[in-house]
């Protein structure tokens, strides 16, 4: 794996100056690797990893599963790619199971992922119906813990 | 006025105190500090050692164990020794489970010395075996090893430092806090001259999983070596283990049954639930343990280009997570150099004079944290070094 991307993975909140340190490169060096994978589709984006009880305060999560009929507009895809240009769509993906899609939403309140569902989700051609659940509390977050206590460590600062 | 003192054996009164409880009072007390002195990895226990012993709690497996340790532990002891370290042990009178490689180095000295005895072992090391022959009444004979070969056990200089009287001969490869480690070659050199001397050899290889460069090998596997060597090892750093006390001593049996008797009296037995534990992490920890070293081997990497870019010049540790660069340019000793670069930078690192005085003009860096930390520490000291080269 490029040693870039293999340190960002890390999850440690690192910038171009120290990834460089780190590997033994410019910051030139890192920004043209980080350029050759975005150019790659590799690398999407880089966004901060929020605790979950921050988040909800200001916005509710739920996930919608859909089932679909794949017909006209372009089959699965036709309409996974539809509903994926919501904006208020954060990840949809083509599922193996009980359902096709699964979506997940992020909006103000809870009314207004209703309205989401019904007015814009439902009316969709090739929709044949939906179930929406709720995100309620975290525990664990793109491999952070995020339990009150979380993982507590009576470590001696200096020790043998 | 507390005088209590007085009942303070003199051999324990003379004691020094481990160099470094006095920075942990400091760094405890400072905040945002970042610390390089923790001597234990900055990983958790993997979970499914953790769920061993959640496991051991659940069934109410909470007694006394044997006082060697349980059968199945020294069962899968003997396997595991056996599979990578070469020498085979028999479970029933040739191994002991105890609290840590301290407990078993504490008890085979104790099992083996007579008063006036002598210990030769090379510095710098670890903080407890000079004192741990002291409060043996036995004398410790230490053997200087230097950055010159990367704090390898040069055997000639063994050989001069040996002394009518020495009777045991303890090593650590890889070396806290040197990194130093020894390659057959070297250590059959070593076997010679146990062999010449009739030393018993006890070999602390607490860090030999975490061996970067190079296979290591344990002096226990070479040619007449088995029956003369206890070989020390535990659980803490290659499976982040440091919380559950956990070792174990595999010998020739009369040794170990005269540990064992030091260990029944002095310790009853190593918890249960350690135990159980210690059975999971090698039946199937070793995935973990191989993640963990990659991680350490990196940041090795780092944390000693960094040194040597800021002008303290460090040799790459060939083992063990502990970097240990040369501050004699500074033109302070060790302490000094520690102690400014906590009070200016709030860095801790351990003097290496704390590890013996083969130490001095050295520190000792834990590579076992973050990159951003380490990131953070050498930005910090390259501030400093910078304000000791302007002033």
């Amino acid at each position: 794996m490029n040693s870039v991307l293999k340190l960002l993975l890390e999850g440690e909140a690192l910038d171009t100056q120290q990834l460089g340190k780190i590997l033994g490169l410019g910051p030139d060096a890192i920004e043209r690797e980080l350029a050759e994978l975005r150019r790659q589709g590799v690398l999407l984006g880089m966004r901060p990893v929020l605790n979950p009880s921050f988040e909800a305060e200001r916005r509710v999560r739920a996930v919608i599963e859909i089932k679909i009929r794949p017909e006209g507009i372009g089959g699965f895809d036709g309409i996974a790619e539809r509903i994926s240009s919501f904006e208020q769509v954060e990840s949809c993906y083509l599922m193996s199971g009980g359902y096709d899609l699964l979506v997940v939403v992020t909006a103000d309140n809870l009314y207004k992922v209703a309205g989401f569902v019904h007015e814009r989700l439902a009316r969709i051609e090739g929709v044949q119906g939906t179930s929406t659940h709720f995100f309620l509390r975290a525990y664990k977050k793109d491999g952070f813990v995020v339990t009150a206590e979380g993982v507590r460590r009576d470590q001696p600062s200096v020790s043998p | 006025m507390d005088d209590s003192g007085r009942y303070v054996a003199r051999h324990v009164t003379s004691l020094p105190k481990s160099g470094i409880r006095d920075f942990f009072a400091i760094v405890s007390k400072m905040r945002d500090a970042v610390s390089l002195g923790i001597g234990e990895p900055d990983f958790v226990t993997p979970f499914h050692i953790r769920e061993a012993a959640m496991n051991a709690l659940e069934k109410g497996r909470t007694s006394y164990t044997d006082n060697r340790g349980t059968s199945q532990l020294r069962e899968e002891i003997s396997r595991y020794v056996a599979k990578h370290y070469g020498p085979e042990y028999d479970p029933e009178n040739e191994i002991l489970v105890t609290i840590g490689v301290s407990e078993a180095l504490d008890i085979l000295l104790r099992a083996t010395l007579n008063p006036g005895d002598k210990v030769l072992y090379h510095e710098p090391c670890y903080v407890s075996y000079a004192p741990s022959v002291t409060l043996c009444h036995a004398e410790p004979v230490p053997v200087r090893t230097t950055s010159a070969d990367q704090f390898a056990l040069d055997p000639a200089a063994l050989r001069a430092a040996w002394q009518p009287g020495c009777k045991v001969l303890v090593i650590n490869f890889p070396t806290n806090p040197t990194g130093g480690t020894a390659d057959r070659a070297k250590l059959q050199e070593i076997a010679k001259f146990a062999i010449e001397k009739d030393l018993l050899v006890a070999s602390d290889e607490i860090y030999s999983e975490l061996t970067f460069n190079g296979d290591h090998v344990s002096i226990a596997s070479l040619p007449g070596m088995r029956d003369r060597t206890v070989f020390l090892h535990g659980f803490s750093k290659a499976f982040a283990m440091t919380g559950f006390r956990i070792g174990y001593a595999c010998g020739p049996a009369a040794v170990i049954d005269g540990m064992l008797k030091v260990h029944q009296y002095g310790i009853m037995c190593a918890s249960i639930i350690s135990q159980e534990a210690a059975v999971e992490a090698l039946r199937n920890g070793r995935d973990s343990m191989l993640h963990m070293r990659d991680k350490y081997r990196e940041r090795r990497d780092f944390i000693v280009r960094r040194f040597n870019e800021l002008g303290l010049p460090c040799h790459l540790p060939r083992g063990a997570f502990y970097a240990f660069p040369d501050i004699t340019s500074t033109g302070m000793d060790s302490l000094t150099f520690a102690q400014k670069l906590l009070e200016q930078q709030k860095v801790a690192m351990v003097p290496g004079t704390a590890f013996g005085s083969a130490g001095a003009g050295f520190c000792r860096a834990s590579f076992s944290t973050s990159y951003e930390r380490i990131h953070e520490a050498g930005e910090r000291i390259a501030r400093f070094l910078d304000t000791i080269r302007r002033g």
